[in-house]
């Protein structure tokens, strides 16, 4: 009885280990980047915890420095998670038969490689109890939640010790391209992404940032609509 | 707590509520429904159409020189992007970049 449900936790957790290498440096990153900006220990931590998205959370800390209206900068990180939308929905047909509490729960630690992995394994097995299929996502989310908010809480502490040599004002540019190029995967995407960059440096003199979501509406738009001329063309 | 506090937990507390909302949206409330297609087309494509924006002004017009072009600075974003776009993965994207801005900070600095 006791291997039934360590299996999947188990095979879980071995499918999430390796993501466990971009969780630390990104969270490590995230803490240093929020701590320089001026957020104090409790705010930083808070937001790892309770947020639980890096890519939006560098986004909101770089659009507090540029002085944008609080809804800007809550419209425009919320943005950067809307992809999550498609991950809940591709998830719903697995996980609709648990209990809200485990729903809720998976809803709060659905981040894009547990889903990724989750999502695979159910594709390729279905048939597996609703059950297995929660231990299974559980299992993947393990060793990485407590990496993302150890690593935060450790480049929030070390953060205001780093010398001005280390050009950590650099920090966050770097990841952000390093979250943008393992994601220039098709030519919708790096269409999408220029369009993006040009709108969005050809409207740096709209007032409260909003040239940023603008640029963001087209790029997005861009992306769709050259999916859908590719489409045409090899029908 | 000072007014600059209260945004900053304002901000905290919204985030943290619109992002569970949207990882909650299928599995919690809407349940087993097919996202029509146009709407999946336009999602694909919402990190890449933020972030690249967001990024560019910092990479062409960097504070700390400011607001100028910055040489070093820039191989380092193009070092970031190409090691990225060439490994797939975000890790050494990361590591490429710090390595070529601390080499461009060391050899012309």
């Amino acid at each position: 009885m006791e291997t039934s449900w360590k299996r999947p936790l188990l095979r879980g957790a071995a499918a999430g280990a390796p993501f466990v290498l971009v969780a630390a440096p990104f969270g490590a990153l995230f803490g240093v980047i929020a701590t320089e900006a001026g957020l104090n220990l409790a705010q930083v931590m808070t937001m790892s915890v309770l947020v639980i998205a890096g890519a939006s959370q560098v986004t909101a800390i770089q659009l507090m420095q540029e002085n944008a209206p609080a809804v800007i900068i809550v419209l425009t990180s919320l943005a950067v998670n809307l992809r999550m939308a498609m991950y809940s929905a591709a998830l719903a047909p697995h996980m609709g038969p648990a209990p809200l509490w485990q729903r809720a729960l998976a809803s709060y630690f659905l981040f894009d490689q547990p889903y990724a992995v989750s999502h695979t394994e159910f594709e390729k097995d279905p048939g597996q109890s609703i059950g297995h299929k929660m231990l299974f996502f559980t299992g993947s989310v393990l060793p990485m939640a407590p990496v993302w908010y150890g690593s935060t809480l450790a480049g929030a502490l070390i953060g205001q010790a780093i010398p001005e040599a280390f050009a950590l004002d650099f920090a966050v540019p770097i990841t952000f391209l390093a979250l943008v190029a393992p994601a220039l995967r098709s030519l919708p995407h790096v269409v999408a992404a220029l369009v993006s960059t040009i709108l969005a440096l050809g409207l740096m003199w709209v007032p409260y940032s909003l040239g940023l979501i603008i640029a963001a509406v087209f790029a997005m738009a861009a992306g769709a609509m050259t999916e859908v001329a590719l489409e045409r063309r090899k029908a | 707590m000072t007014a600059s506090d209260l945004h900053i937990w304002g901000i905290i507390a919204a985030l943290a509520v619109g992002t569970f909302l949207i990882r909650f949206s299928f599995i919690g409330m809407l349940g087993d429904r097919e996202l029509p297609n146009w709407v999946l087309r336009y999602l694909r494509y919402t990190t890449v159409g933020v972030m690249p924006g967001l990024v560019a002004p910092l990479v062409l017009f960097p504070a700390v020189n400011g607001g100028q072009v910055e040489p070093i600075r820039l191989a380092a974003a193009l070092a970031t992007l190409g090691v990225g776009f060439a490994t797939r993965s975000m890790l050494w994207a990361i590591v490429g970049g710090f390595v070529a801005l601390y080499a461009g900070l060391a050899l012309f600095n």
